[in-house]
């Protein structure tokens, strides 16, 4: 599919004008996709069964009360007035306020993503460091064992439930061999030493040079952000392999062994250098993945991530932190898109 | 002539008729297929499910609803309990039985949904260009830009929680790959000489689009649905897990593993014994999916 | 390609290497108490609002009240705190509340009668869910300032009519009861909400402990008061943290991360208890398990099927198995350990009778849909009466739902059967027996959703008056009889099949002492915790 959508897109902008209309249309586009996806978040909000007025006063509350909070929340007034009401608050870049724990959404946000984005991150660094080689090798070692094992790896990846795989890892490796940290993302005595600067605690830590918090974090981390590493390594490394296979196949190729060139720089610095176009599409799209929150990994793991934070809103039907949360992470899928699409440009020989 | 075999007739180089020539390459993807080790055990794999799941009454030792509080938690290998018991002193190897029932169900349902309402909107989109094409793939980019977990969790929170529902929500947010799959083969379809020709014969948009177009499209459709199996029955055991699919009694595999984690340290097995069977089975499909793409589309395989 | 080979084995040896070197089991520090606890249910924490359980465990700490109840000693009932003594007058109807001399908020302003006058004025103005608790003795937002004043340095109280004055001190141990600083709530009012929206998440009294932070589905941190009036608390710092998964708590508690695990399901603390240096401690809570019949349901609503299902109910079967230790059977609407509490539990599993029952009414082929809350042991207590209804002849279909899906329901009168489970507010009989067994206007109209029996539409058959009449009885054995007369009738008429009540289960390392969840009546306190 990224490569359909790559490939779909650059046919697309090969017969737009000049790059005033190019860039013109991309905001149109983004502003036009933002809009589609608040109004249908807006809409689930709305006729989900949920009451968010009951969500906010409980089961206790006297009817006076429920009257009082519901007019406080404006859901007397029609549904487009409403909408209209959130967008213009939104272009001030207002989200409101969490009905169900009383502060601004963008201060949760603020809190809740660096968390995601710290686990996304190092997941996919895993997922890049070991799937690419695997790959590559894989692909130069057709049939060998090796090649094998990239094999079963991936198909185990792609077949195995996730929820389940970490509840496994939490037993093993924290539970019974002790080597990780638990669920959470930093032991409990560690939690506030160093000052917030990033959000993110491992580099808060490696900033404030507090390497025994960082320690601690990174025994937290590890265990999910493998986790999540080996999802995207089953991806990446599948990928990998067949747009290597292919170059390997190609008459330049065949040229160069030819010529007398050695394995390594064949493989590296024509087939590998070729194939990093479409490579970067695939990690483009398993890091948004990531990003959008992998909630059965944040939910076993303890980890307070955007994940989390929508899925428990939703239930909750504090719709102002779920529009906040989605209008993020729909934002940062259209915005590795965009970037894709542009080191797509960047090192595509033929767009030069 | 006489003594030529059936095998033969089909892998002839010299088809007789059109339908000759459709037969001899279909034989001919199957015995590609059928070389392909990996795709035949997951084929048989799925098969054998297919008949757990019809024969499910004769083959569960017990029935999966019937509780025994007094024999809960039993471990492996207990008398009469193959797989153990759950927290209601139900057999677990016969809820897995009767759990099979669901997945296909599932699954069945998403297949036909999600690739119809891509390939509906995919081929549209991609036919008529022009505004309809934008309106189309703006909407399709809403959908991909929406975290998909969150929006199935949203339809199914609005519609309520249940079986259908999940099926319908996780067919939501698998559609527009499938649009977008079929957007860029009509694409290049569209344009071929083969349309011009039936054009010029004075075919209408609609004839074009369901006789020519569709069938062109089917084949790398079924190669992304195939794949896409293990992960809409992993979405399914998700919504499962998260308590919005199947609603209890009822053994979902999903549902199952939610039940079971409690256990996790003492009882691994009530959980474990689900996540094999989800293991299993999806792996199977994706054991399938590689081997048909090979067949069915070489060029996007390696 | 062999360089890579050897690269990956190295970095996967390097990894567990350095994996090995975290390994080590850890002890909190001797000043610190470390909680692993659900607190997904805190949505705010200003006292006149907050009403989760988890939101009343941080009141509890930092807020002092007039009278609160020591976690020591809690039969004793309530005892002076912020205020020294009390004085009733001769109409019974004021009450006169001498304050603490020289105690001080966290702001180091002192607590004055001014401070407690306000605290309450501004708990019914602003009329949050959990005001209910105050207005029942007549004030409102209007009389607020004449009935609630501050009057040479004492702080008069006088309610609508005359009440037992144990009901009316009982209620002020509630968290709504809570003192706040007027000084510092008024320097943080906005539009005129009395500081409601700056206390929803900061913390302004004087209790044994401050807030140091609240990070929503994360942590709840409090540090010490050192100028505490009764003596600084022997735990400097407490860190509340949010762990969903039973497991998870216990693998916590296990290697010594956390000191507490609050969440534990039956077979973890079966587990826990056998791991070295761990040992349970159980409570007696308030919380009751029930089954409700909707009367607006024409079969439901015959005294017989009404009966019927009280027996349809494996009580003994799963208090033994999957409640093991967590629910014991009950069946009246007063918790045990409360004033008036029955321990009269005359139903038992049979099916028998229920079929018996069922065919006296003329019941067949009765198809009822119950919703549950999708919390596992409810989950579990509704397959087990699906499983006991389907063998008397009747299906039941569960829904299950997040606690707002199926609470709307439930409130707008619309579910066949609920299963929900009903915790007191303040220790007192009035608060079960107010929403239980009352229902003065059982109309659509009436709304009055607070009311159990009005969600039910069961008019209470004549209960209504004599729970009117128990709560101004200041006569205790006469008002002990009196709950008791109203329990018996109650278990046999009424749709409501109450069916257990919770016994909390804490998992602690063994050199935790003197920790208390605040039993049937009250919140978690840390203050008096050792180590």
């Amino acid at each position: 599919m990224a490569l359909t959508e790559g490939s779909g897109k650059g046919r697309e902008r090969a017969s737009l004008p000049p790059w005033i209309k190019t860039t013109a249309l991309t905001i149109g586009s983004i502003a036009m996709t933002m809009l589609g996806l608040l109004f249908v978040t807006f809409i689930i909000g709305r006729v989900m069964p949920i009451d968010p007025v009951l969500a906010i006063v409980g089961e206790r509350a006297s009817q006076s009360t429920y009257d009082a909070v519901f007019l406080e929340l404006g859901l007397d007034k029609p549904l487009v007035v409403q909408f209209g009401y959130y967008i213009w608050d939104v272009l001030h870049l207002d989200f409101g306020t969490s009905l169900l724990n009383a502060r601004p959404v963008s201060e949760d946000i603020a809190r809740v993503f660096p968390a995601t984005l710290e686990l996304a991150t190092l997941g996919i660094v895993i997922g890049i460091v070991i799937g690419v080689p695997l790959g590559v090798i894989a692909a130069a070692r057709k049939g060998s064992w090796i090649d094998q094992v990239a094999r079963v790896l991936a198909l185990v990846g792609y077949s195995m439930p996730i929820f389940w795989l970490g509840l496994m890892g939490l037993l093993i490796f924290y539970g019974i061999l002790g080597w990780v940290g638990g669920p959470g993302r930093v032991g409990i005595f560690y939690v506030d030493v160093v000052p917030s600067v990033t959000g993110m605690i491992l580099v808060d830590a490696a900033l404030d040079g507090n390497w025994d918090v960082f320690k601690n974090a990174f025994s937290h981390i590890i265990l999910p952000a493998s986790l999540l590493g080996y999802f995207s390594l089953a991806y990446i490394s599948r990928m990998t392999r067949s747009f290597m296979l292919e170059q390997l196949s190609a008459e330049y190729i065949t040229t160069a062994r030819v010529k007398g060139m050695s394995e390594w720089d064949v493989i590296w610095k024509h087939a590998f250098k070729n194939i990093r176009v479409q490579l970067i599409t695939v990690i483009a799209l398993s890091y948004a993945n990531l990003l959008e929150g992998s909630v059965l990994t944040e939910i076993i793991f303890s980890w307070p991530g955007i994940g989390s934070y929508i899925t428990t809103a939703l239930l909750s039907a504090d719709m102002n932190a779920v529009l906040g949360g989605t209008v993020v992470v729909g934002l940062i899928f259209i915005l590795l898109n965009i970037l894709s699409d542009l080191l797509y440009k960047v090192f595509d020989p033929r767009a030069k | 002539m006489a003594e030529r075999t059936l095998r033969q007739w089909l892998l002839t180089d010299t088809p007789t008729s059109r339908r000759h020539a459709k037969l001899s390459a279909l034989y001919q993807g199957w015995l590609a297929f059928r070389s392909n080790t990996m795709a035949m055990v997951g084929l048989c794999i799925l098969l054998a499910l297919v008949l757990i799941a019809m024969a499910a009454p004769l083959l569960a030792p017990h029935d999966p609803f019937v509780q025994n509080l007094g024999n809960r938690l039993a471990p492996l290998g207990s008398e009469g309990h193959l797989l153990g018991t759950d927290s209601l002193g139900r057999d677990i190897l016969s809820r897995l039985i009767y759990g099979a029932r669901i997945t296909l169900y599932i699954v069945a349902l998403v297949a036909l949904i999600a690739p119809v309402v891509g390939l509906l909107v995919g081929t549209v989109s991609g036919y008529v260009g022009g505004w309809v094409d934008i309106v189309l793939m703006r909407i399709t980019d809403i959908f991909l830009a929406f975290p998909r977990l969150v929006l199935a969790l949203a339809f199914v929170a609005a519609l309520g929680a249940g079986i259908e529902n999940a099926v319908i929500a996780i067919s939501l947010t698998a559609w527009p790959p499938y649009a977008r799959i079929a957007r860029a083969e009509t694409l290049t379809i569209r344009s071929s000489d083969y349309i011009s020709a039936i054009k010029l014969q004075g075919a209408g948009g609609l004839r074009i689009i369901t006789k020519h177009i569709w069938p062109l499209c089917i084949s790398s459709l079924i190669v992304r649905v195939t794949l896409d199996m293990a992960g809409i029955i992993l979405a399914a055991a998700g919504l499962g897990f998260l308590g919005l699919g199947a609603q209890p009694p009822s053994p979902e595999w999903g549902a199952m593993i939610s039940e079971g984690r409690r256990f996790i340290l003492d009882h691994w097995w009530v959980a474990t014994m689900p996540g094999l069977a989800i293991f299993i089975v999806s792996l199977a499909f994706n054991l399938l999916g590689d081997g048909l793409r090979d067949v069915l589309d070489p060029k996007a395989g390696e | 390609m062999n360089t890579f080979a050897r690269l990956l084995s190295g970095a996967a040896i390097g990894l567990a290497v350095s994996m090995t070197s975290f390994a080590a089991v850890a002890e909190t520090p001797a000043n610190m108490l470390v909680i692993a606890h659900r607190i997904d249910d805190i949505t705010t924490i200003d006292p006149a609002e907050s009403f989760e359980f988890a939101g009343s465990d941080i009141s509890r700490n930092v807020y002092g009240r007039l009278v609160s109840l020591d976690p020591n000693d809690l039969a004793a009932g309530y005892k002076p705190d912020l205020a020294t003594s009390w004085e009733v007058s001769e109409d019974g109807k004021t009450i006169t509340f001498t304050m603490r001399e020289g105690v001080t908020f966290h702001s180091g302003n002192p607590v004055t009668a001014e401070d407690a006058a306000f605290s309450l004025q501004r708990a019914v103005i602003l009329n949050k869910t959990p005001a209910f608790i105050l207005t029942q003795f007549g004030f409102t937002a209007e009389n607020a300032t004449e009935t609630i004043r501050a009057e040479g340095g004492k702080l008069m109280i006088t309610t609508d009519k005359r009440y037992a004055t144990s009901f009316v001190l009982n209620c002020l141990t509630a968290t709504i009861g809570a003192i706040v600083d007027k000084e510092t709530v008024m320097a943080n009012e906005v539009d005129g909400d009395m500081g409601n929206e700056w206390l929803k998440t900061n913390s302004a009294g004087s209790g044994p402990y401050k807030l140091d932070s609240w990070k929503p589905n994360e942590s709840v941190t409090l540090s010490s008061n050192p100028d505490y009036y009764g003596g600084a608390p022997a735990m400097e710092r407490v860190i509340v943290r949010h762990v969903i998964e039973s497991a998870s708590q216990r693998l916590l508690l296990e290697r010594g991360d956390v000191d507490i695990a609050r969440n534990l399901n039956p077979e973890d603390i079966a587990g826990a208890s056998q791991a070295e240096g761990v040992k349970i401690e159980d409570e007696l809570k308030g919380r009751l398990m029930y089954i409700a019949l909707n009367q607006k349901h024409p079969e439901l609503s015959k005294p017989e099927v009404r009966q019927a299902f009280k027996y349809l109910i494996d009580y003994e079967g799963m208090r033994d198995s999957f409640l093991k230790g967590q629910y014991t059977i009950h069946q009246n609407f007063l918790p045990a350990t409360y004033l008036g509490a029955s321990e009269e539990n005359p139903f038992s599993y049979n099916i028998e009778k229920a079929k018996e029952l069922l065919a006296a009414a003329g019941v067949e082929d009765l198809e009822i849909e119950i919703g549950v809350r999708e919390a596992q042991e409810r989950i579990e207590i509704g397959q087990s009466f699906q499983n006991a209804a389907a063998q008397a002849g009747i299906k039941v279909n569960i829904t299950v739902g997040t606690a707002k899906q199926i609470l709307a329901r439930y409130r707008a009168r619309e579910l066949d059967v609920y299963l929900g489970a009903w915790g007191p507010d303040y220790p007192d009989p009035q608060t079960n027996a107010g929403t239980f067994a009352y229902n003065p206007d059982n109309s659509d109209a009436a709304n009055a959703t607070g009311l159990l029996a009005w969600r039910n539409s069961w008019d209470t058959g004549g209960l209504t008056e004599k729970v009117d009449a128990a709560v101004v009885e200041n006569d205790r054995d006469m008002r002990i009889q009196m709950y008791q007369d109203i329990q018996a009738e109650f278990r046999e008429t009424s749709p409501f099949v109450i069916m257990f009540q919770q016994i909390e289960q804490s998992a602690l390392r063994d050199n935790v002492i003197d920790w208390s969840t605040g039993q049937a009546v009250t919140s978690a306190a840390y203050w008096q915790v050792t180590k």
